[in-house]
């Protein structure tokens, strides 16, 4: 594990695994989010905030305009989901790739030096690790008050954990390594093993925690939203389209089936690869 | 043993008052003045400093943490800004219906979860295998607040099986004995009521267990598969042992503290879930308190559940830590 990198193997059977249909599954959702969420206003059919009353509720209509049908106030759903991309594509990578700093960081520090300052950053984690999941980024956008800055704090306030947890426990492991010592021996600062021998020894696995976290933050994300707590709700996003649809459930079916469907598939798809991930590059990172 | 316990119990205060720190100041970084939310829009300034001295609200941060602190100490978290009345009530006579809640979601879950857990690996390949791995990333990617709309509409709207909300019909006169509606049915022999309790109870407890009921059924699977390898069991075997002996009497209950230990873990995702479906099914536990507080910017409402909730997430991780030195005595204790 020590010595293997992103640049283990060769040729083309190095990214052979990917083709496996979980891993395929998975790259396109991530593929078609970010096509989604990148090119929304060239794709979306209309102004998905563009209201029309005298078609609201359209149900879904395979020739007509609004292809998955429209909501309450008559705007398009699938103008307003793939402009929902958008949020979900920003926040989750955000998400994961601040948390992704702080954690690894933090994480090696603590793995690779031990004594103080270790048992200083366990004690840190162990206040945040004491929330349970979700309840801090709620507390955190009731008090600061919705906006994407606030959302992107809230959810990677506790997403760095398993980050941490997984570099600290492979620094430490690393930090008695022959090339390791070897380095040091040879008179390497510890900026540089930590940035040059450490860092990239870990990457694989914090390739394999940042999938999972891009999963959660998109099912969280959904879930703040959908609880009114996500970002300000002119924004269309599917949590929020969801909070829409739950006082017409009885008359229009499609504003809860398609937003809901698009985290569902989205999620199981990054899980779905994020399970490829870890079985490639290392089976033994479960609970982390 | 008891040294450990009462060392792992102490642990957690440190945790504790920094969880409170961070909370309180989350609350004085929020924008706005909390006094605003007291008073009407045409209260003179008297009438405002008034009412932040009579809230407590005048004083420098510091000393508001530290009243916080000492009345928390004695079980008083504050008064509710929209209600009136104190918090530590409000949060108790809502406490039993999330409670219930929780316990049918994790029976739902254990019933299901273990029997579909161990007939996986009973029989590698079969249906319930296929079943079981697609069933757990089925539970982690299904986000409850969809399914819980799922369930509404074919259940309580195409069907007309199941109520869409709330924990009783408008109008049951049960009286409240434990707070828990079907304790309560079944103490007075109400079966009537028992009966509505449970129907009430169907919608969200299903979709509360589902994501947990994929992950026990996946764990279950595993630690079997495991345990099925080992020697004993084959040993077991050899003696002519049935099946079925072999897989629970054996098998079973050595996986069981892989078992026990995804419960606890998933404690927290069953907390977390509880305030979501709470929300979707109007079911009046402290999860829709905390949100209906959030839409009123209730703060000491917030605060004292955040903090609630907190304390009971630490407490329960605590005692499974515990429960796991007296499961197995081979996990030595730190």
């Amino acid at each position: 594990m020590a010595t293997a990198t992103l640049a283990r193997g060769s040729g083309r059977s190095r990214y052979a695994f990917l083709l496996a249909p979980k891993a395929l599954f998975g790259l396109l959702m991530i593929g078609a989010l970010i096509v989604a969420g990148a090119f929304a206003p060239l794709i979306a059919p209309f102004d998905p905030a563009r209201q029309d009353l005298m078609a609201a509720m359209t149900p879904p209509q395979l020739t007509g305009p609004h292809f998955l049908g429209t909501d309450h106030v008559g705007r398009d759903l699938l103008s307003r989901i793939i402009f929902g991309a958008r949020v979900s594509l920003l926040i989750a990578i955000a998400v994961v790739v601040f948390s992704g700093i702080a954690g690894i960081v933090l994480g090696i520090v603590s793995g690779y030096f031990g004594s103080r300052i270790d048992s200083l950053i366990q004690k840190f984690l162990e206040v945040f690790w004491a929330f349970p999941p979700l309840l801090l980024a709620i507390a955190i956008v009731a008090f600061l008050g919705q906006g994407l800055a606030i959302v992107i704090i809230a959810l990677a306030s506790q997403r760095w954990i398993p980050y941490c947890r997984l570099a600290r426990a492979e620094a430490m492991s690393l930090r008695d390594r022959e090339f390791v010592v070897a380095a040091r021996s040879l008179g390497a600062g510890h900026t540089r093993i930590l940035r040059e021998h450490i860092l990239p020894n870990i990457l694989p696995s914090m390739l394999v925690v940042g999938t999972f976290a891009m999963a959660t933050a998109i099912i969280s994300e959904a879930a703040l939203s959908f609880l009114g707590l996500g970002v300000p709700p002119t924004i269309p996003t599917w949590g929020g389209m969801l909070a829409d649809a739950r006082a017409y459930i009885s008359t229009s079916w499609w504003m809860a089936l398609f937003p809901g469907l698009c985290i569902f598939l989205t999620v199981l798809g990054i899980n779905l690869l994020g399970d490829v991930l870890r079985t490639r590059f290392d089976p033994k990172i479960k609970n982390f | 043993m008891l040294t450990y316990s009462v060392k792992r119990l102490f642990g957690v205060i440190p945790v504790l008052l920094i969880v409170s720190l961070l909370v309180f100041l989350l609350m004085q970084a929020a924008p706005g003045d909390p006094v605003s939310m007291l008073v009407s829009d045409e209260a003179t300034t008297e009438d405002r400093e008034r009412i932040a001295a009579a809230w407590g609200l005048d004083q420098p941060a510091s000393v508001q943490y530290l009243n916080f602190l000492t009345n928390a100490a004695s079980g008083d978290l504050g008064t509710s800004f929209r209600y009136r009345e104190p918090v530590m009530d409000l949060v108790l006579a809502r406490l039993p219906a999330s409670i219930e809640l929780a316990l049918y979601a994790t029976l739902l879950a254990i019933s299901i979860g273990i029997p579909l857990g161990v007939l996986a690996a009973a029989k590698p390949n079969s249906i319930f295998d296929t079943v079981g791995s697609i069933g757990g990333f089925f539970g982690i990617s299904m986000p409850n607040f969809w399914l819980g709309i799922l369930m509404i509409l074919i259940f309580a709207g195409h069907l007309n099986l199941l109520p869409s909300g709330g924990r009783e019909p408008w109008g049951m006169d049960l009286p409240r004995l434990s707070g828990f509606l079907t304790l309560d049915a079944v103490l007075q022999g109400r079966w009537d009521a028992l009966w509505q309790a449970l129907r009430h109870l169907a919608l969200p407890a299903i979709v509360l267990g589902t994501a947990m009921t994929g992950i026990i059924m996946q764990i279950t699977r595993a630690s079997m598969l495991e345990n099925l390898g080992e020697d004993y069991v084959m040993t077991a075997r050899a003696k002519g042992l049935s099946n079925r002996v072999v897989l629970w009497r054996h098998a079973f209950r050595n996986a069981l503290v892989s078992v026990i230990t995804i419960i606890g873990l998933e404690f927290g995702a069953l907390i977390s879930g509880a305030i979501i479906v709470e929300t979707v099914f109007s079911w009046p536990g402290i999860g829709l308190l905390l949100i209906q507080g959030i839409t009123f910017r209730d703060f000491p409402l917030i605060t004292g559940l955040v903090l609630i909730y907190t304390t009971i997430f630490v407490m329960m991780n605590v005692l499974i830590d515990i429960l796991y030195t007296i499961v197995d005595p081979r996990i030595r204790m730190r």
